[in-house]
């Protein structure tokens, strides 16, 4: 294993993400906004292609970024914190300790049963929100804006900043768990998981271990919608069609590098607002239509855009 | 008693109407193993087929019965040209494709149609009530009924013994049987493979679009229906066991008694008790109720 | 002498994109148009009975201002001489895509004002936001009483009262006209609005018509179910014979359709308190003897009502839309209304055209005569609507081909609302001290 500086894609997400937090500042609210919903998204497309280089696809992962999102809601109206660090914390620890629970039952599932129980999962989330007038029911809650250490910034530049450098740090754990024994572990399985198996390796305990990561990184993902959106509603953070959506940026952005998932976010979220613009009621059908065109003539997803051009120039270089 | 026989009467019409939207999905993954996304557009489609035409025969003037025959023209209608056109379109260039980027692309099949649907029928509900009222009511143990809704236990009955004759008393049944259990084999044997798709998939969406047309009646066609209803298919399907028939029957009973007692005792567990049992059920039998068991193969 | 020439231009441009980004707080010259967002669903089962005819309300008041051509006294030309622009967007599609909208209206297309908003659920949730932004927002329609209850906003106004007026109303045309029902159980959606309406609808029962005997499954169904036959079955089983509901949008008629065919309304009596739009949707179908209201002295219920304003206003949106105006359309055009009576008196106040502030100071508390009856902001600090109530029954008139609302009573606001910063389910709990009926 090369040293965490030698590695290429952390270099690249450390310079990406610093940039992108300084070009916050000189953009405009909406796009500001626009970004900081994608590179959300992203951190929980970042867990599904955690769990897809195990070979494992969650129909269900709206389970945990609804549940970190209602749990910075819930924070606030239990014990009214609007503070950062512990709305985070406390969406990725609900997240993961969720995740941990439900990994003893999931990591003997794969293929489409692995999908069907996620699925599961997340919806019964999903029928006790919906019903339960505590819990805000179809209405949700409000989150209002999120405080830094006592200071709440007046524009959302710096939360930005902020979105920037857990996203960066997000990456780069990725990066560094896939590159370890266990994360290369997690490949075997997905190729031949008997051999795995059969080798003496403990498979089902990596997959735990990949799936309680995932777990935190879309409630995290969660998190930090409610904060920048400002509201959490059962309809648009833990129905199926949300887990369908997050599947959607995977396989459009590709699992190729752990950027690519913040990079297909955004584009997913610029996607959205300009079909949405342009023609109120045909936005599902130009999304629709992207995901289609996605799969047939770029099964790799958006990252193999950028690999293919960078791998000629190096050659080039060699 | 009178709640019991309510219950009972509410969660077997429910069932019904849930067994006739997904014994069409059931079927399509038996065969193509194809987790279908699309299916709640096949049911959509079909609810305001039936309930434009249904308005709009009855505002020429046609005689209320005439919307029984709409219904059925309408199912057939939307399962033969949406169902054909996704499988020769779509699916028939995915087959050598992963799992998942075939259940995304009947995602994306899916996002198309519900706005196609909106920019075909337009944003506001439809009600083609007609075909209920004509049927009136009847009084059971103390509650009035609409005759209509019973109708729907009777034609998932129907349903369900036509298919059970197809596939176990008919050539049709063994060709496909073959298909279902080894695609290779049924080629080996000369097979059309490829035919028996696009017959298989063409009556799951007409099944899917005949749920929508048969339910029309009873409800406000309005955009979106399709959403709950392909969460629900699903919970059926894999509650009974993803491709077998008699599972379907199981699990659309389940869901819709668990379901109509859930109203009437603890209305706020309505949603919930169906993805508690659906959960509950892969995590005993992740095959489901009645899926044969099958070898790991290496 | 070029480069010196870019360097002028230059400069004028930083100081023009400067004029710009300070130009809410600025100073402000007169303004020829201004741009406003108008919420209203435009597509799902919202959009045919509340959001198309509100859109419309708002567009024929906004388009007869804009040419001066609305009956006196509101017969100037404009919004403070500055013609409104409107931007029209879809409410469906849940709270989170709301809030993700209203950032969109204010900072990527830069409205000046926001009006509209049905669902009590994007109300709330859209309110705080708008505070966030400064942004002077109109709320038309929503009922919840727990915006100004729970909130203390500077920008956000309701030209509609909310939902504690209606329940009140309704328990009162109770009393008055079916004093001895026996119970009552209701069926409303759960969300605020549902869950708003029937917990003040059981509190007001129970200090009006206290030997009426409350139901223990009143039923909540999911907003825009569509499909109401167990929740049936549930509500015949029940002894209660008076049903209450504040369905609205396209849930009040498949209620009433699947329900009728059941027979439903031969043995029950149906309260609906804001069902309105569907007498006429659905017509002869739709069950006499219905308990009706409209959550104010508009729709139905004023109708027959003369005076110039309503005249013009229902004959106007005939001849437009070929069809009545609704309850929505009147409580959109009120808003707007609203937004032109407190621009107009800021320019009057402050000489020139009014910067935002000036427009929310010459609102607040505001009392305008509207197209059938009165509006006065007394709740909320000046910023939450009250008026009258009134409820009647339901008729299909043969003869006529129309439907019709007979027995109508109108409860004034002195009566149905808790004094000004009293919350209202306390002020009901408490036995409405200080109401004057």
């Amino acid at each position: 294993m090369r040293s965490l500086t030698g590695d290429r894609t952390v270099r690249g997400v450390l310079i990406g993400f610093t940039l992108l937090a300084i070009a916050g500042f000189f953009l405009p609210a909406w796009i500001v906004n626009n970004v900081m919903f994608g590179l959300a998204r992203g951190l929980a497309v970042l867990g599904l292609l955690v769990l897809l280089r195990t070979g494992l696809v969650s129909f269900g992962h709206a389970l945990y970024f609804g549940l970190g999102a209602y749990s910075v809601a819930l924070l606030e109206q239990l014990a009214g914190v609007t503070e950062l660090v512990p709305r985070l914390a406390g969406a990725v620890v609900v997240a993961g300790g969720l995740g941990w629970i439900l990994g003893f039952v999931l990591r003997r599932y794969r293929g489409i049963f692995f999908a069907m129980l996620s699925l599961a999962f997340s919806m019964a989330l999903y029928g006790i929100l919906v019903k339960t007038e505590s819990l805000g029911s179809t209405d949700g809650f409000s989150v209002s804006p999120t405080v830094l250490f006592g200071w709440s910034p007046e524009t959302r530049h710096v939360f930005l900043a902020m979105v920037a450098a857990v996203c960066a740090f997000a990456a780069i754990v990725v990066q560094v768990y896939l590159a370890s024994a266990l994360g290369h572990l997690t490949t075997a399985v997905r190729d031949n998981e008997i051999r795995v198996e059969y080798l003496g390796y403990p498979v089902a305990r990596s997959i735990h271990t990949t799936y309680v990561l995932s777990a935190m990184l879309a409630g995290a993902a969660g998190g930090i919608m409610a904060m920048a959106l400002g509201q959490v509603d059962p309809d648009s953070m833990v129905n199926w069609t949300v887990s369908g959506e997050l599947v959607f940026i995977t396989i459009m952005a590709g699992a190729g590098n752990v950027a690519a998932p913040f990079i297909g976010g955004v584009v997913f979220e610029f996607i959205r607002t300009y079909a949405f613009e342009l023609a109120p009621h045909a936005w599902q059908l130009i999304v629709g239509a992207t995901l289609l065109a996605i799969i047939f003539f770029l099964p790799n997803g958006l990252w193999s855009l950028i690999e293919k051009p960078w791998k000629k120039l190096e050659k080039r270089r060699d | 008693m009178q709640t019991i026989v309510a219950v009972l009467i509410d969660g077997l019409s429910y069932s019904s109407y849930l067994f006739i939207v997904s014994v069409g999905l059931t079927i399509i993954f038996g065969v193509m193993k194809i987790l279908n996304v699309a299916h709640g557009s096949f049911y959509a489609w079909g609810a305001y087929a039936a309930a434009y035409f249904i308005g709009l025969f009855h505002g020429m003037g046609f005689p209320h019965w005439f919307g029984f025959v709409l219904i059925a023209v309408s199912a057939v209608a939307v399962g033969a040209i949406i169902g054909l056109a996704i499988e020769r379109i779509i699916l028939r260039k995915m087959y050598e494709h992963e799992e998942v980027h075939i259940l995304l692309a009947t995602f994306g099949v899916f996002l198309i149609l519900e706005d196609v649907i909106l920019l075909v029928f337009g944003v506001n509900p439809y009600f083609a009530y007609q075909p209920m009222a004509l049927l009136g009511s009847v009084k059971i143990a103390g509650v009035t009924r609409d005759v209509y809704s019973l109708t729907l236990i009777g034609l998932a009955i129907v349903i369900a013994l036509a298919c059970w004759l197809c596939l176990a008393r008919s050539k049709w049944g063994k060709i496909l049987k073959v298909v279902i259990f080894d695609r290779e084999i049924g080629l080996a044997m000369g097979i059309n493979v490829n035919a028996v798709y696009v017959y298989t998939f063409v009556a799951g969406a007409m099944l899917g679009a005949l749920g929508g047309a048969a339910i029309a009646p009873t409800l406000s066609v309005s955009p979106g229906i399709g959403i709950d209803v392909i969460v629900l298919s699903f919970a059926v399907v894999v509650i009974g066991g993803m491709g077998s028939i008699a599972g379907a029957i199981i699990g659309a009973l389940m869901v819709g008694l668990l379901r109509a007692t859930a109203v009437h005792f603890v209305p706020e567990l309505e949603l919930f008790v169906i993805f508690a049992v659906m959960a509950a059920v892969l995590m005993v039998r992740p095959e489901g109720l009645f899926a044969p068991a099958r070898a790991r193969r290496i | 002498m070029h480069s010196m020439f870019n360097r002028v231009h230059r400069l004028a441009l930083g100081l023009g994109v400067l004029a710009t980004a300070l130009g809410p707080y600025g100073a402000v010259t007169a303004k020829d148009s201004i741009d406003v967002g108008v919420v209203a669903f435009l597509s799902g089962p919202a959009a045919g009975p509340f959001g198309v005819p509100g859109k419309n309300g708002a567009e024929l008041v906004i388009d007869a201002i804009n040419a001066g051509t609305l009956p006196a006294p509101y017969d100037t030309a404009g919004f403070a001489g500055a013609t409104l622009n409107p931007i029209h967007i879809d409410e469906s599609g849940g709270n989170a895509k709301q809030v993700a909208e209203y950032r969109n209206l204010v900072e990527k297309q830069g409205v000046d004002a926001v009006i509209g908003y049905i669902s009590s659920g994007t109300c709330l949730a859209v309110t705080p936001v708008a505070e966030e932004l400064k942004k002077l927002t109109i709320l038309s329609v929503c009922g919840t009483p727990r915006i100004f209850e729970d909130g203390d906003w500077t920008h956000i106004f309701r030209t509609q009262a909310h939902a504690v007026g209606d329940s009140i109303a309704a328990a009162l045309y109770v009393r008055d006209n079916f004093g001895d029902v026996a119970g009552y159980t209701g069926i409303n959606q759960n969300y605020a609005w549902g869950q708003d309406s029937w917990k003040s609808f059981s509190l007001a029962m129970g200090h009006f018509v206290p030997k009426a005997e409350v139901s223990s499954t009143p039923q909540f169904p999911k907003i825009f179910a569509g499909q109401y036959g167990t929740e049936i079955s549930t509500l015949a089983l029940d002894d209660a014979e008076l049903v209450h509901s504040s369905f609205w949008d396209g849930d009040i008629e498949a209620f009433v359709v699947q329900a009728k065919v059941r027979g439903f309304f031969d043995n029950k009596q149906f309260l609906s308190t804001v069902g309105a739009s569907a007498i006429d949707s659905l017509g002869s179908e739709f069950p006499d003897g219905t308990i009706i209201g409209t959550r104010g002295e508009i729709g139905i219920l004023v109708r027959e009502k003369s005076g110039p304003l309503n005249t013009w206003f229902v004959n106007a949106y005939r001849e437009r839309y070929g069809a009545w105006p609704l309850g929505p359309s009147y409580q959109y055009a009120q808003a707007v209304l609203a937004l032109k009576i407190a621009m107009d008196k800021a320019a009057r106040d402050h000489g020139g055209f009014p910067t935002q502030d000036q427009v929310i100071a010459a609102m607040k508390g505001l009392s305008f005569e509207t197209f059938a009856g009165r509006i006065e902001l007394a709740l909320g600090n000046g910023h939450q609507a009250v008026h009258p109530v009134g409820y009647g029954i339901t008729r299909w008139n043969d003869e006529t081909g129309e439907p019709e609302v007979t027995n109508i009573t109108f409860y004034p606001s002195k009566c149905i609302y808790p004094p000004a910063g009293k919350p209202s389910l306390d002020w009901l709990a408490e036995g409405m001290p200080g109401s004057d009926c």
